[in-house]
């Protein structure tokens, strides 16, 4: 097999591991369901137990606790223990719990299995593309897509080891999909080498330290969507529904708060300080207001103006995850946006 | 309440935090008070301090010295410096959307000739060079004075902080948030010597040990440093930015294979510099285009793409010194002692001798063509100038096709290397009007005097010219030969003036932020006290002064290295 053609079928397996998502995500949605009809099947056991009485989880539940980890899956033990006024019509709820819980369980390994299995084959996938094309796999829009994909679903993976992460990786992943979707067809360029002027070693760190903040800025995006909705049903008081299994509003704001901080400064030095090196040296001007800076700016300022925000009084919580999210709007726009409506000198999208 | 700790973050005062000194002799409150308030909390009544007794009771009307400082302390506030960095964002984006007139200043013609209604306004904001127009410096020189006027008192701020001792041991430490205790056998005062010996072995800042027992001791001050120095710096890159921009030049001039530029204004054909550059400033060098060379991919999906420009040059340094050889590549440009010589977009020049009906020589030589597309497919126009009582001027418009293919819609390019060169023209004859003062473009004729020659069935003239063929114009007016090509090149010649220092303050503003987002400030205290038995009671806690982490690990760590420490002790004394 040539290097071409081991890039071209780069694309096979990149769509191969859309599917295994799409899998991972279903997996996950299905859990959470199920948690949702666990959580219901507890409340309406729990009612009238005492909470004195709370004993130690039997089995299942114990270990759906503990994998869990949910802040509120504690009330899953609570329903656990045999209510003293209905030992008999206890125990039929308490099977179905244990049953449900047992499910859930086995949805989530499945969905963890899947996305470590997914994360590898997308690995694959750009390894194939950057080895059949001999250089770093994101010179155009489509390498730049699958490998910021990559980012963001290893980010997924780490993130979805805490508790509060596992809410963010369940969504999160359904952005991969799409991503990787528009990545193996709209934006699908064939392999190639480089335009002249990116033939660079600034290729690599410029827009490797775009892919990586991209890919932060990304999983920090889902966790501020999260923030805002679980800070609104804190509001309400509102328990039920997919929110109600959300961490707490104040966890997601400090995980979201610690992704953009970790790619703050990769932004700052990748886009913004090294595309200024790169461009003295290929275009012979640092700074020249070329779209691309211009909103490569916009989206530092943005992301400065949140972290700004979260020191500001009024400014915590929902509307800071506002303006990240107003920041994460615009890294998009300089990546999607820049490329197919502005003419500029960073044309190699391949659009 | 104190204001330290709200503002560890972000290098702001947060909003409603009255002048530090004056709000702490207020409420009492100093940094390491005992009670102690969730970061972020101070700020939530800003009312507070300013109300001092009854809501209702109407504050005392402000002299102007005092209403100075409320605004001075309103405008270096987080809510202003949040305002200000939006609005620098959004005043941002028109410059991506309209043509910006030093960025693309053709794309400001165009819009200007299709939208001149339009262009009146645009021009009345100075929306083609909005990163130069009043507005936006009026935004951004406001944000500086906002952050230097924040930052200049913190960092005086910052430094008597550390030179302060760390604050006293609060009186209950089970009520910190991270808390540790064991009971040991070795008196308080092993203990105290013991827990200075652990933090400072893990580099806090440590008081001398107190009466109380107590140890206190502060660690983290990077993070505020940090953030000074990053802002700092971040106004060190502007200035640089701003005042490089002075000094520095930049122009291009198109140059054609073999042919030379020697580095003077007038040699440019465009050429722009800062208000404090003169042109003695230039490097005296010259230079000629030996080689250029344009390869592109011919195969697969990419087919036609340029694959590499090379361009060879022979560089006299200063007249009269001896020639070097040096090669320009995209991404590699020629540095002359911080004048950098790039090459930008290259072109060919078809060559051509024309002759008059007596077959003398009026003009010979290679003429850029300007191309047009990705084939480059290429236009331009020769202009012959005649001596009037000689005879017409005459014009040639063309069109070069470095591979020519006749298509359905007539003869295009079909691969912008040159496999089959050819040169499809027609001829003016008249007044080309040279001599009319007016500055014309080399790329077009000006075709008010001109009058198209017509071939004998009355259709304008037209040829198709391969190289080397010669086409005889209508009625014997004259020759004209398609010698060849040559390429040409547009080299840009410039020097960013302040760089260095620019990039030096970006790489410490990158440190200093690194520092400031990623350092905890925290305080610990051990202290040690007996209980009913008589044994000494070791506590330790934690305060976080910055979000982050969990400090319970440092807390139990430290209690642990504390332990060890008693331990060893009195093995050492036992043995």
């Amino acid at each position: 097999m040539d290097l071409i053609s081991i890039a071209e079928w780069s694309r096979f397996v990149v769509g191969c591991a859309l599917f295994i998502y799409l899998g991972v995500w279903l997996a996950f949605i299905s859990e959470m369901g199920l948690r949702l009809r666990l959580k219901r099947a507890t409340a309406s056991a729990t009612t009238g137990a005492t909470p004195d009485l709370v004993a130690v989880g039997t089995g299942a539940s114990a270990v759906a606790a503990e994998s869990s980890g949910d802040a509120r899956s504690g009330a899953a033990e609570g329903g656990e223990q045999d209510a003293p006024d209905g030992p008999e019509a206890a125990g039929d709820s308490a099977d179905l719990r244990g049953y449900l819980a047992e499910q859930a369980d086995v949805r989530y390994r499945m969905g963890r299995t899947l996305l470590l299995v997914a994360t590898a084959v997308l690995a694959v996938g750009v390894a194939m593309r950057g080895i059949g094309t001999e250089r770093v796999p994101w010179g155009n829009m489509h390498e730049f897509s699958i490998t910021a994909a990559l980012v963001a679903s290893v980010a997924f993976i780490f993130v979805g080891r805490t508790a509060a992460g596992r809410a963010v990786a369940s969504w999160g992943i359904l952005l991969v999909f799409v991503t990787l979707g528009l990545a193996v067809t709209y934006l699908y360029v064939p392999p190639g080498p480089l335009p002249p002027a990116l033939e660079s070693y600034w290729l690599v760190i410029h827009v490797g330290c775009a892919v990586l903040a991209f890919g932060l800025f990304t999983v920090a995006a889902v966790v501020n969507i999260l923030q805002i909705l679980a800070e609104r049903a804190e509001r309400r008081g509102a328990t039920g529904g997919f929110v109600g299994l959300l961490p707490t509003s104040s966890v997601l704001d400090r995980l979201g708060y610690r992704l953009a901080a970790a790619g703050f400064p990769i932004w700052t030095i990748g886009p913004l300080i090294l595309g200024a090196v790169w461009a003295e040296v290929s275009w012979g001007r640092f700074w020249g207001w070329d779209p691309k800076e211009v909103w490569a700016l916009i989206t530092w300022l943005v992301y400065a103006a949140y972290l700004h925000a979260r020191a500001t009084a009024g400014w915590k919580g929902s509307k800071a995850s506002t303006v990240a999210l107003i920041g994460y709007g615009t890294a998009i726009f300089s990546y999607f946006g820049v490329n197919i409506f502005f003419e500029g000198l960073h044309a190699y999208g391949g659009l | 309440m104190s204001g330290d700790v709200t503002s560890e973050r972000s290098g702001r005062r947060s909003e409603g935090r009255v002048e530090p000194a004056a709000e702490r002799g207020r409420s009492g409150a100093r940094p390491g008070d005992m009670t102690w308030t969730p970061e972020g909390h101070v700020d939530a009544e800003p009312a507070r301090t300013d109300s001092d007794g009854g809501a209702d009771k109407r504050p005392p009307a402000l002299s102007l010295g005092e209403f100075l400082r409320w605004a001075w302390r309103q405008f270096t506030s987080m809510r202003v410096a949040l305002i200000l960095l939006f609005l620098l964002a959004v005043a941002a984006i028109p410059g991506s959307v309209i043509p910006q007139s030093d960025v693309d200043p053709l794309a400001v013609r165009d819009f200007r000739a299709r939208n001149p209604g339009l262009s009146e306004w645009y021009d009345r904001f100075s929306l083609f060079d909005v990163y130069s127009a009043p507005w936006f410096a009026a935004i951004y020189l406001a944000l500086l004075v906002s952050l230097v006027g924040c930052i200049l008192p913190r960092s005086w701020q910052h430094f008597t902080a550390m030179r302060a001792k760390p604050p006293r041991t609060p009186s209950r430490l089970s009520r910190m948030p991270a808390y540790r205790s064991f009971t040991v056998d070795a008196p308080s005062g092993e203990v105290q010597a013991a827990a200075y010996a652990e933090l400072r072995g893990r580099r806090f800042r440590v008081a001398d040990p107190r009466d109380d027992g107590s140890v206190a001791a502060e660690a983290g001050f990077l993070r505020e440093t940090g953030n000074l120095v990053f802002h700092l710096s971040l106004v060190v890159v502007l200035l640089a930015v701003a005042l490089g921009g002075l000094f520095g030049y930049r122009g291009t001039v198109l140059v054609p294979e073999g042919s030379g530029f020697s580095n003077s204004i007038v040699q440019y054909d465009n050429f722009s510099s800062g208000s404090l550059f003169e042109a003695t400033d230039l490097p005296p060098f010259s230079l000629q285009v030996d080689r250029f060379v344009m390869e592109f991919i011919d195969a697969g999906s990419q087919i036609g793409q340029a694959d590499n420009y090379e361009a060879t040059v022979s560089f006299v340094p200063e007249p009269g010194a001896e020639a070097r050889t040096e090669t320009i590549r995209v991404n590699e440009p020629l540095n002359v002692d911080g004048t950098l010589i790039h090459i930008l977009n290259p072109g060919y020049a078809p060559a051509f001798t024309i002759r008059n009906a007596d077959r003398e020589i009026l003009a010979e030589g290679p003429v850029p063509f300007l191309p047009q597309d990705d084939n480059f497919t290429s236009t331009g126009v020769v202009k012959v100038p005649v001596a009037d009582d000689e005879g017409p001027d005459l014009g040639i418009e063309g069109v070069f096709l470095p591979t020519a293919d006749v298509g359905q819609n007539g003869p295009v390019s079909i691969f912008p290397e040159p496999r089959n060169p050819q040169v499809f023209l027609t001829a003016f004859y008249g007044d080309l009007g040279l001599n009319s003062g007016v500055a014309q473009s080399i790329y077009r004729l000006d075709k008010d005097g001109l009058e198209q020659f017509e071939d004998s069935d009355g259709e304008p003239f037209r040829a198709a010219l391969a190289a080397g063929d010669t086409v005889e114009l209508p009625d014997g007016s004259g020759f004209i030969t398609f010698d060849g090509y040559v390429s040409w090149v547009n080299l840009q010649i410039s020097r960013n003036s302040g760089k260095e220092i620019a990039l030096a303050g970006a790489l410490l503003a990158v440190a200093g932020l690194a520092a400031s987002l990623y350092v905890r400030r925290r305080r610990l205290w051990v202290r040690a006290g007996t209980d009913d038995e008589g044994r000494t009671v070791v506590e330790v806690a934690g305060l976080h002064r910055s979000e982050g982490g969990n400090l319970d690990d440092e807390v139990g760590a430290v209690a642990e290295g504390v332990h060890r420490r008693l331990s060893k002790d009195q093995l050492d004394e036992e043995t």
